[in-house]
């Protein structure tokens, strides 16, 4: 069991609307081994897209790292590198999927040469050799007629059909990270199943480690190994897949499966988590959730930190430590 | 092979119906411009000369410039002229208009030309500049440089370079094109270098002025481009920071100056008018100023119908080069 | 008028647009009281004696040829450009507010009729048409000048209007006041209008600028303000004989006309940006 990725106390703050800074990402902490699946879940907001983009050093020119973070690829410190050193990890080390493929791709570019660019830009071989790789890659995400497609145009392709150039994209350096933010979100119900696939069957023949993004829960089960739930910036509840959905147990996360229609068993109405997610400049002090908490901990009003609930499950909160009786499940 | 046989097919369907469009601006333009002549109050007539006209005088007049006919019938006939060619008689010189147009267009259009070409390459480079060093000390700086350019009134800055640059520190010629003092006998190369000695300021004059639109535009633009997602992405693949930027940005930022180019011509022609006055320019720009003076209505006229057709014809090649490097309009052509 | 408000607190946040608005209200109090406290502009005291003479501690912007008092002529010459340029601006917002909004909302024959004519009209360029119909005045009346400013104006802002409206008029807000029956002329002004108003403030505050850099344009060719009202163009124009021996007489209403405009313009991009959601 290597691990390839250690995130600790990840911190990255904006600019704020009065000269301080908020922060958007607030002390997320998490661990990747090889070939293994995370999931980051959560609402628009939270911050977990802000988080991937750190990993690379890709949060936008506003933003900061604060110091204090540690990212590490293996013995890599990311926080560390510059220049030349940042780029070689890029694509590399570890390969991004973004969200929307539409305005993912450069719409006056090939197809074909957008992948054979990330190809160029980490090995030493020449243009031919990188094209004939591309369309190897075209091929292997499922694009029928690899070789004709890749003189294609992005706005020539299908929403799927982008996403799977993405893909081709990200592996196209042979990273053994991949990240995939909300990969399936702009993409209709049937397509999504299929990009899905093409991720598993790749992340299975490269023996890749992914961390997966997103705010739908029914894709993590059966996907996922470990499950990490975010809110307001912080990481509130940690666990093996299985363990998380036989036992949700932070408000949140409960909240959050609360909220999905289920198909079988008996008719009941839908609980929608009350509120809205707050702003990062409007986060209570104290538990951040405890503005929409349904069982509100006497504890609430300090912070509490990830308690262990069992092996390999923890959450943010207090009941962990002192529960409370209730039939508000 | 076939692709481009495609692409040509396409664009010249689509070229066939831009200029169509064109050629209906056009045609409202001229009527516009007929009606703001007839319109306008006083008779133009009376502009001619101080004296008083005599009857038969008036009569004669009013024949020779057509304006004993009903308007209708005087418009027709202009816009037969004009496509013929003739846009009538100037009053002040007594020659046709259209050749006096003629014997300035190459003053002008060298000015312009060389306008254009600091601004395309000078202009859209700082711009990028500015964007790719966005709120660093050089970009702040450029700014509040291009602001106060942009504020310039420009016959004042024609002035003010006149001033200190021809008679001051006498540098550079202040007035007309060539040295009337130059010896006829004098070479190509020493009549090329004294026409652009002669140029320098009245291009300097109009280049600080539109420079300023040109960078804050192009700065906007790239700035617009950098925010896109697909720029992440080639940072994500790793692609290095300065591929990043001529590859990826630059292609899409210059779609943008296409525009610009669209809207520079007015623009151009508009300077060119106080400019050349200062300097003494023998172009287009001092001709309508003279016209103005004048109250040269045919000569007004026919300027003012050049400049409008340069504006579409400037519209249209814009809109061909978007044809050309945007594959997304070609697809839609 | 809440995004008045919001407008105006982001304007004060920027340096520069601190800067622009010091600036303006420097210059109007200057226009409006400067007059009065200044030595007449027409007046020349010394007409042989004291005709041009350089900037000292009695005048500070020296003197013309005609020994009039530089400093008070531009003072007075700001009222008028200002007067100008802001009412002229007015006309132009109105027409184009009014054309945008009509093409955009009905849409139809009358959306292309009318963009056909704002094609041919953004075709020639404003000076050309300021041409034209003033070279055939003798001594243009000022609200004539106004009025002719205006109407040359108003292309692109109904322009900017249409793209708004056309951007608006499928908004749950304009189908709800439609199904509640209010008219076409009420959801346009009642409905329409006020959501177009950050846009149009930016195009009228930059267009103030561009109106008094072509005033001062038409003034310096003679065919804007007609003497003896007093205006930056013109001064420039009489100053012309003495670039030479007397610089002072063209340099000083050339730096008020700049110093004007770039306020003017600092102003509208800073208003530009408060109005732009993505700018952080």
């Amino acid at each position: 069991m290597s691990r390839v990725l250690e995130v600790d106390h990840l911190r990255v703050t904006f600019p704020g609307a009065d000269g301080t800074r908020v922060s958007a990402v607030d002390g997320v902490s998490f661990t990747l081994d090889r070939g293994e699946t995370l999931a980051l879940v959560g609402e628009s907001g939270c911050g977990k897209s802000l988080t991937s983009l750190s990993l690379l050093r890709l949060v936008p020119p506003a933003g900061r790292i604060e110091p204090g973070s540690i990212i590490r690829l293996g013995e890599t410190d990311v926080l560390a590198l510059e220049g030349e050193s940042l780029r070689r990890i890029r694509g590399r080390r570890i390969g991004m999927i973004f969200q929307d493929p539409m305005s993912s791709l450069n719409p006056v570019f090939r197809v074909g040469d957008q992948i054979a660019e990330g190809i160029l830009a980490h090995f030493d071989v020449p243009k031919r050799e990188a094209r004939a790789r591309a369309i190897a890659l075209l091929k292997e995400v499922g694009i029928p007629d690899p070789a004709s497609r890749a003189g294609a145009y992005p706005h020539q392709l299908s929403g799927g059909m982008r996403q799977r150039v993405m893909i081709a994209i990200a592996l196209a350096a042979e990273p053994e990270i991949l990240v995939a933010d909300e990969p399936t979100t702009a993409l209709d119900v049937t397509v999504q199943a299929q990009i899905l696939e093409v991720l598993d069957r790749l992340q299975a023949a490269r023996g890749m480690a992914v961390l997966l993004i997103t705010h739908d829960l029914g894709i993590v089960a059966g996907r996922a190994d470990r499950v990490a739930v975010m809110y307001a910036g912080q990481i509130v509840e940690e666990a093996a897949t299985a363990a998380l959905f036989a036992r949700p147990s932070h408000p949140y996360t409960q909240g959050l499966f609360n909220s999905i229609p289920k198909l079988s068993g008996p008719v009941e109405r839908l609980r929608p988590i009350a509120g809205t997610v707050p702003a990062p400049h409007a986060w209570p002090a104290g538990c951040r959730f405890r503005p929409r908490c349904p069982i509100v901990h006497p504890k609430s009003q300090q912070m509490p930190p990830m308690l262990a609930l069992s092996n390999e499950h923890r959450m943010r909160c207090w009941l962990a430590e002192s529960p409370i009786a209730t039939d508000d499940r | 092979m076939a692709p481009a046989l495609v692409l040509a097919r396409g664009v010249s369907s689509w070229l066939v119906r831009r200029a169509a469009q064109a050629g209906a601006t056009l045609a409202v333009v001229l009527v516009l411009l007929f009606v703001l002549m007839r319109i306008a109050p006083g008779d133009p007539l009376t502009r001619i000369t101080d004296r008083p006209l005599s009857p038969t005088e008036i009569a004669v007049l009013r024949a020779r410039y057509s304006l004993d006919q009903p308007l209708s019938r005087q418009f027709a006939s202009y816009l037969g002229g004009a496509l013929r060619g003739d846009f009538g008689t100037s009053i002040e010189y007594g020659r046709p208009v259209a050749a006096l147009i003629a014997e300035r267009l190459p003053a002008t259009l060298l000015l312009g030309g060389a306008v254009l070409l600091v601004n395309f390459t000078l202009g859209v480079w700082l711009g990028a500049l500015q964007a790719t060093r966005r709120d660093t000390l050089l970009d702040r700086s450029l700014t509040a440089l291009s602001l106060t350019g942009h504020a310039m009134p420009s016959f004042w800055l024609g002035l003010v370079l006149a001033w200190l640059v021809g008679v001051r520190w006498r540098l550079l010629p202040a007035a007309g094109m060539e040295n009337p003092l130059l010896d006829p006998s004098a070479g190509m190369p020493a009549r090329a270098a004294d026409v652009m000695a002669h140029l320098a300021l009245p291009a300097l004059t109009l280049c600080v002025v539109s420079l300023a639109t040109t960078m804050r535009y192009q700065r906007r633009a790239m700035i617009e481009v950098l925010r896109f997602p697909y720029i992440a992405t080639a940072r994500a693949k790793g692609v290095p920071e300065r591929q990043v930027r001529r590859h990826h940005a630059w292609r899409n930022a210059l779609f943008p100056v296409l525009t610009l180019f669209g809207l520079w011509l007015p623009i151009l022609v508009t300077g060119t008018v106080f400019v050349e006055s200062v300097f003494a320019w023998p172009g287009l720009g001092s001709l309508a100023a003279e016209a103005v003076g004048a109250r040269d209505y045919p000569l007004l006229m026919g300027t003012a119908a050049l400049s409008a057709t340069l504006v579409v014809v400037g519209g249209i090649l814009t809109d061909l080069a978007y044809a050309v490097l945007d594959p997304r309009v070609r697809v839609a052509a | 008028m809440s995004w008045l408000d919001e407008a105006w607190a982001a304007v004060w946040r920027r340096r520069s647009g601190r800067a622009a608005l010091i600036a303006l209200a420097a210059i109007a109090l200057i226009a409006l009281a400067g007059p009065l406290l200044l030595p007449d502009p027409a007046a020349q005291p010394d007409i042989i004696g004291g005709a041009s003479l350089p900037p000292d501690a009695e005048h500070p912007f020296g003197t013309d040829q005609l020994s009039r008092d530089v400093l008070s002529r531009v003072v007075s010459g700001a009222r008028v450009s200002l007067a100008v340029a802001g009412l002229a601006v007015l006309v132009s917002l109105t027409i184009g507010a009014s054309v945008g909004l009509t093409a955009g909302y009905l849409g139809g024959a009358m959306d292309a009729v009318l963009m056909r004519l704002v094609d041919a009209g953004l075709a020639i360029p404003r000076l050309f048409i300021l041409l034209l119909l003033l070279a055939v005045w003798e001594r243009i009346p000022l609200p004539a000048l106004i009025l002719i400013l205006g109407t040359t104006g108003w292309f692109g802002t109904s322009r900017l209007v249409r793209g708004e409206v056309i951007r608006l008029r499928h908004e749950p807000f304009v189908s709800g006041a439609e199904a509640l029956g209010a008219g076409r002329r009420r959801v346009m002004f009642r409905h329409l209008l006020p959501n177009t108003a950050g846009p149009l403030l930016v195009a009228a505050t930059l267009g103030v600028g561009e109106v008094i850099l072509l005033e001062a344009g038409l003034s310096f060719l003679g065919l804007g303000i007609q003497p003896p009202t007093p205006s930056w163009g013109a001064m420039i124009l009489d100053a012309k004989p003495v670039l030479i021996a007397a610089p002072w007489t063209s340099l000083f209403p050339g730096l008020a006309i700049l110093t004007t405009v770039l306020a003017v313009n600092l102003l509208g991009d800073a208003l530009s940006d408060a109005f732009d959601s993505r700018v952080p």
